[in-house]
């Protein structure tokens, strides 16, 4: 399958046989599309927030609830992310190094927030912890606040992204198969052993894929904080959320100066992902060789 | 499954974390709606100002805001507001309802109903007026494009209509001739967005229609903000008395121990110098007695009818007129 998209192999040549023309108009077509809905926004955004000058730019980031927003979303980053790590990790041995029961079962519900639109993924934790839920006079009785607080935007967070390592796991460690493993436990190593240095070092630079996309999304997560956020201004506005509100408030240059910064950080997502491809794209999961 | 294992756990240690509070720094939290952020903004300040001298704890007043009945929605939900100050009764009626951490006649704790400060929907046209905008029977003018959202959707495009409605009804003086003349008024309306804002941006950003139907506030902040040299407001003869209403959210002030200085926050907002900031922030003062003149004057005069004395009360003009078969839905055929 790999091939297909890398490179393609003699036989194969006739199939992609089309006219100067042809290619010439369908490159044309992407640059366009490209340039249209991805630079241009971009360089828009950029633009927009450095209209009033610099100093203007970096005034709007050092007022205290851009600096509040901005904590608050890589903290909920950094506690959703190692989650999913684990999840991810147990999940995707699960799945490609034994067989059982309702696998196929699992494998759709790890897809499931994908398929979910996130104001849904965030409904559901009102449903579960809201005023009126089964759970919230336990909550209440013990002084624990789960909605509009951070733990509402670390779990609504993590809902959203838990397919994010898994999916870039599993097929990776299917196609590797159990080999490596049963070599290493037939000569005598220890379970955990085994994990640590055969299955993960197999798996690591698809790991780091997998945590790089899950952190990019865990940033830029709109709907499903929006739902359980509370808009607190100052302790629970993440920054898609503080974008939005500055921009309501023709606060424009506030507004694009942090949509900047999430732009910032999507961009060296991009690279370091570009260069994960580029230097380990044989060890990431043949479906990524694109 | 270990998620919620781990999820509890997780609460319980960020709960343990952030609940103790101390004795001489006050937190309030007050949930309100989207166009009073910068009204809040000056006020919390000034309050906690007051509130320092009288007491010597220092107060942090925290701001929500959002869509008015998404607010409600999300008190009812346990954000734990310990002041509410939303846009519609209404949406207090449901926290009420809902929670039951405020008395069910809470509109009758603080004067005026329990609105410090009014609204109204008035005109905002582009610069010069073109179009000779002066009053409603222009609005129904072959070939004016109206700017409103859709009334179903939208809690202030319901204002709209029923400014629009009060007015000819007064003037033709039959609810048919009224219901004809808002008729006429929705077939000008070239795109109706599902909310206010949505139609600010058709209306500002994109240039579209000839008039805008907005809050006075909202109206003065847009040109506040986008430039004085591109639009300018004009005050209808007759128009509609929006009242804001807030409240202190009892059941919650308590739990917090914060009953003496939400209710403090709230009747502190009657107070001249107040209302004068209120007025400066183009609310219309609801004791606009107390305030100088030379603030009010930025107000147009008009007549003002409200939703209590002739609508009978949200109660009976929702359905009458939004509800499904309702009046606008007689009136207003898409693509036309």
């Amino acid at each position: 399958m790999a091939n297909l998209f890398g490179r393609v192999p003699i036989g194969l040549r006739s199939a992609v046989n089309e006219g100067a023309f042809t290619r010439l108009t369908l490159i044309l077509i992407a640059v366009v599309f490209l340039a249209l809905f991805l630079i241009m926004p971009l360089i828009l955004v950029f633009v927009e927030a450095l209209r009033q000058g610099a100093g203007a730019y970096f005034e709007a980031l050092k007022d205290p609830d851009a600096l509040s927003a901005m904590r608050l979303t890589l903290t909920v980053a950094v506690i959703a992310v190692p989650f999913n790590i684990v999840f991810g990790l147990a999940a995707s041995w699960a799945i490609a190094k034994f067989d059982f029961r309702g696998k196929n079962l699992l494998i759709s519900l790890i897809d499931l927030p994908f398929s979910v639109s996130p104001v849904i993924s965030g409904l559901v934790w009102v449903l579960l912890f809201g005023s009126h839920s089964v759970l919230s006079p336990w909550l209440q009785a013990h002084d624990i606040q789960i909605l509009f607080a951070l733990p509402g935007l670390v779990l609504a967070t993590m809902f959203v992204t838990f397919p994010f390592v898994a999916r870039e796991l599993i097929p990776l460690m299917q196609e590797q198969g159990t080999t490596d493993e049963e070599a290493a436990l037939s000569l005598g190593a220890s379970g955990l052993q085994t994990f640590w240095h055969v299955t993960l070092p197999n798996v690591r630079w698809a790991l780091v894929y997998g945590v790089l996309l899950c952190t990019a999304r865990a940033i830029g997560e709109f709907g499903a904080v929006s739902v359980v956020s509370g808009h607190i201004r100052g302790q629970t506005n993440t920054m898609p959320l503080h974008v939005e509100i500055l921009y309501n408030e023709y606060s424009f240059v506030g507004a694009f100066a942090v949509a900047s910064v999430l732009a910032l950080l999507a961009l060296v997502t991009l690279g370091i992902k570009a260069v994960l491809e580029w230097r380990y794209g044989n060890q990431l999961a043949s479906g990524h060789r694109r | 499954m270990n998620i919620r294992a781990t999820a509890v756990a997780l609460a319980v240690a960020l709960g343990l974390v952030a609940s103790p509070a101390l004795a001489k720094n006050i937190k309030l939290l007050n949930v309100s709606y989207d166009p009073t952020r910068e009204l809040y903004k000056d006020y919390n300040a000034e309050f906690a100002k007051i509130w320092k001298a009288k007491t010597g704890d220092t107060v942090t007043i925290e701001q929500s805001h959002g869509g008015s009945g998404k607010q409600a929605r999300a008190v009812i939900d346990g954000l734990s507001a310990d002041v509410v100050t939303l846009a519609l009764e209404g949406d207090i009626d449901e926290i009420a309802k809902g929670t039951r951490k405020l008395p069910a006649n809470w509109v009758q704790a603080l004067p005026n109903h329990s609105s410090p400060y009014t609204s109204t929907i008035v005109f905002l046209v582009r610069k010069g007026n073109p179009r000779k905008i002066k009053d409603w029977d222009d609005l129904i003018r072959p070939g004016i494009e109206v700017i409103t959202p859709n009334p179903k959707t939208s809690g202030g495009a319901r204002w709209n209509l029923l400014a629009a409605y009060a007015y000819a009804q007064k003037k033709y003086g039959s609810e048919a001739a009224a219901k004809d003349f808002v008729g006429k008024l929705y077939r000008n309306v070239p795109v109706l967005d599902t909310g206010a804002r949505g139609s600010t941006t058709t209306f500002v950003q994109r240039g579209i229609g000839h008039v805008l139907l907005a809050w006075e506030n909202e109206a003065f902040l847009a040109i506040e903000e986008l430039g004085p040299d591109k639009f300018e407001i004009v005050t209808p003869t007759l128009s509609i008395l929006a009242e804001p209403s807030v409240a202190v959210v009892e059941g919650n002030a308590k739990s917090h121990g914060t009953t003496a200085v939400a209710k403090a926050y709230l009747e502190n907002l009657y107070t001249p110098a107040s209302q004068k900031l209120i007025a400066e922030h183009y609310y219309r003062p609801s004791r606009p007695d107390t305030v100088d003149p030379a603030v009010l004057k930025r107000f147009g005069k008009l007549e003002l009818v409200n939703i209590r004395d002739d609508f009978g009360g949200w109660a009976k003009a929702q359905p009458k007129f939004f509800g499904d078969g309702g009046i606008f839905d007689q009136i207003y055929k898409p693509g036309r």
